[in-house]
């Protein structure tokens, strides 16, 4: 009687000591290991959901860049001097600046004006990288060593004091902005294509095309530049969120965009003394566009970079 | 070091004998180890001979071919009145229309000879603007670049840590976010509300108006500036300590010290660290570029008495001089920041190769 008492509280015990306590020592085992994730998150369920947020905010803000000035003849350009710095309210839903200006036009139109400077100076500084990187790649040799070293030292200047130089040489025009941002940003573009040409030039059909009397011109033309299109227009998207962000840090100083074109970071500039005036709003919606628009841009271009190149993600994490 | 950490425990085991012998030829490597850094160094400094040719050559080409004409900023308003006698002269006494070649040696051999000109928008030469301010700078600087690392360790590894758990996210979040925003606006930010809203530090400046820049004084200043600047730069730091360390922590030494049953806070701290740490420190010497731009955009915000925000003056007053002698300070500031982070890790590692 003894026995069966003992043995089947043990039966009894070893399967109430083993069910609840048992997993929970497993489990945080388990968790107590640094470096173990959670299966919850799945880098696929992230990615998707970076994308689908990305694309959406970036429609979002094209929408609300393009309609806002149109929807009932609203003009950015128009100065309020009886509604100097109001905060945000039922007239103006961010408030006005220091001449009156509506902010939320104000923002969106800034909004505008930055992202297509940028669109201007990825597309422009892409195409100067595109070519400095596939001469590099295609030509080597003592050109190949040169315009590579060319690369090291542009990169050793920091962009934005190579930018500032730039811009105060030649102030006051969009042609010295794009000049600005196109001249310091080139460098990885340039970087990338090189690599990609060569590892393109090892392959077949390029064998086969110079094999087949082709000129080293017309294998760079027909055969190598077509094949590194993709990398290149990763890199010029990826280009963007640095294109805005030099763009704004110029205007913020001064030396950027003419006042007349407003873009975020003229806004910001004007209305960094507002600030210290304790009108803190006129700077709250420009930041906010601006720092969401980057981000926008920079997770749909990564979502398609994973996408279209796996291999390059480290390189081409800008 | 983890390879180091995990060497010596092999000699402590070892027989005293294998111990000793293993000690003497080591030494010697070091001492071949040391000479092959400092022939590192010795390149490196090479190289950089052509680079900063090159940049002062370039910057110098800029300003030659740009619409800006060093006569008219002389004169100013006033060339309306001079006569063309005066205009000349002055033309002839700046040595505007001899060859860019000229020129060029002319503010080069300037250059070597410790004397880059004169600052107009300061009224000082530049080597007074430059020995004034770089200490301030240099102070900023240096107290961001300890809060971003200090902040990168603790953020990364604890994120690390549990990866996925709520730390991991918000701070892999809150990073990746902050890479989005720009200085100035995190400046203007901390303004509002630190100094503005709070009224706990003040707006801008190196001292109150009109005070003394004693320690304290400067030090009340500089929290503001430091801070922004620090958690501006961070997230490269905190979200690469992060993947380094998870790739350490799925490395075979790792795996080798779970199975020996240490702790885990030993696992991470002093077996995972140190090897996901050698290419921090890498990333942090090559981070120099981002940290003068950042610079630049704080001093600015902060009105902080640096160089930094010394290039903005210059810039808005077109000063040439001084701008291409603060370009040029900041490329060695880039190439010594490479410099020192590649020794580093050549001493720190004796894997990584110095013949590169």
């Amino acid at each position: 009687m003894a026995d069966l008492v003992t043995s089947s509280t043990e039966d009894s015990s070893v399967p109430s000591a083993g069910g609840p306590t048992a997993p929970a020592a497993w489990r945080s085992a388990a968790r107590r290991r640094a470096g173990t994730p959670r299966a919850s998150i799945g880098s696929g369920r992230a990615a998707r959901l970076r994308w689908i947020v990305g694309a959406a905010t970036l429609a979002a803000l094209a929408v609300g860049a393009v309609l806002l000035p149109w929807l009932g003849g609203l003009d950015e350009r128009v100065l309020d001097y009886a509604a100097v710095r109001r905060p945000p309210g039922p007239d103006h839903l961010f408030g006005t600046d220091e001449t009156g200006r509506d902010l939320l036009l104000l923002a969106f139109a800034g909004l505008r004006v930055s992202l297509l400077v940028a669109v201007l100076c990825a597309v422009v500084s892409t195409m100067l990288g595109a070519v400095v990187g596939a001469v590099s790649g295609a030509v080597g040799g003592w050109t190949d060593r040169l315009l590579m070293r060319l690369v090291d030292t542009v990169n050793a200047v920091p962009h934005l004091l190579l930018g500032i130089v730039i811009v105060a040489l030649y102030r006051g025009s969009l042609t010295a902005v794009v000049a600005s941002i196109a001249l310091t940003h080139w460098t990885t573009v340039a970087r990338i294509v090189r690599s990609e040409v060569l590892s393109l030039r090892q392959r077949p059909y390029i064998d086969a095309a110079i094999s087949g009397g082709a000129s080293r011109w017309r294998v760079v033309r027909r055969h190598l530049l077509p094949a590194v299109v993709p990398q290149a227009a990763i890199s010029a998207v990826l280009l963007l969120p640095h294109a805005v962000w030099h763009e704004t840090a110029l205007s913020f100083l001064g030396l950027g965009l003419p006042p007349h074109m407003a873009s975020i970071g003229n806004i910001l500039g004007d209305g960094r003394d507002a600030v210290l005036l304790g009108a803190w709003w006129i700077v709250v919606l420009p930041s906010v566009l601006l720092i969401v628009a980057t981000l926008a841009v920079s997770g749909v271009a990564a979502t398609w970079r994973d996408r279209l190149v796996p291999r390059r993600r480290s390189e081409l994490a800008l | 070091m983890g390879a180091q950490a995990m060497t010596e425990g092999a000699t402590g085991r070892a027989t005293p004998a294998a111990a000793r012998g293993r000690r003497g030829p080591s030494r010697a490597a070091g001492r071949s180890r040391a000479r092959a850094v400092a022939a590192l160094v010795g390149r490196r400094l090479l190289f950089a001979v052509p680079v900063l040719v090159l940049v002062s050559g370039a910057v110098f080409a800029l300003g030659a071919l740009s619409p800006f004409d060093p006569v008219k900023q002389y004169y100013g308003v006033q060339i309306f009145n001079a006569s063309r006698e005066d205009v000349e002269r002055v033309r002839a006494e700046l040595g505007v229309d001899d060859p860019v070649i000229v020129q060029f040696g002319r503010w080069a051999g300037g250059l070597l000879t410790g004397d880059p000109g004169n600052s107009r928008s300061f009224r000082q030469p530049v080597a007074d603007v430059v020995g004034e301010r770089l200490p301030w700078t240099l102070l900023l600087v240096g107290v961001a670049l300890v809060v971003a690392v200090l902040l990168a360790l603790l953020l990364g590894v604890a994120a690390a840590w549990r990866q996925g758990g709520w730390l991991d996210r918000v701070v892999t979040a809150v990073g990746h976010a902050l890479e989005g925003v720009p200085p100035f606006v995190l400046a203007l930010g901390a303004i509002a509300v630190f100094a503005l809203g709070l009224g706990w530090l003040p707006v801008a400046g190196l001292s109150d108006a009109g005070a003394e820049a004693s320690a304290g004084q400067v030090a009340r200043h500089l929290v503001l500036p430091a801070l922004v600047l620090g958690i501006s730069q961070s997230p490269w730091l905190v979200l690469h300590v992060r993947q380094s360390l998870l790739a350490a922590l799925a490395e075979d030494h790792v795996t080798g010290a779970r199975a020996r049953g240490l702790a885990e806070r030993v696992v991470v701290l002093r077996h995972a660290l140190p090897t996901a740490l050698l290419p921090f420190v890498a990333l942090v010497g090559a981070r120099v570029p981002e940290l003068v731009t950042g610079a630049v955009l704080v001093e600015e915000v902060f009105s902080w008495p640096g160089v930094a925000s010394a290039v903005v003056k210059a810039a808005l007053a077109v000063d040439f001089p001084l701008l291409a002698a603060l370009t040029l300070l900041a490329t060695v500031a880039v190439l010594l920041g490479s410099l020192l982070a590649d020794v580093a890790s050549a001493l720190l590692d004796p894997r990584v190769a110095t013949d590169g």
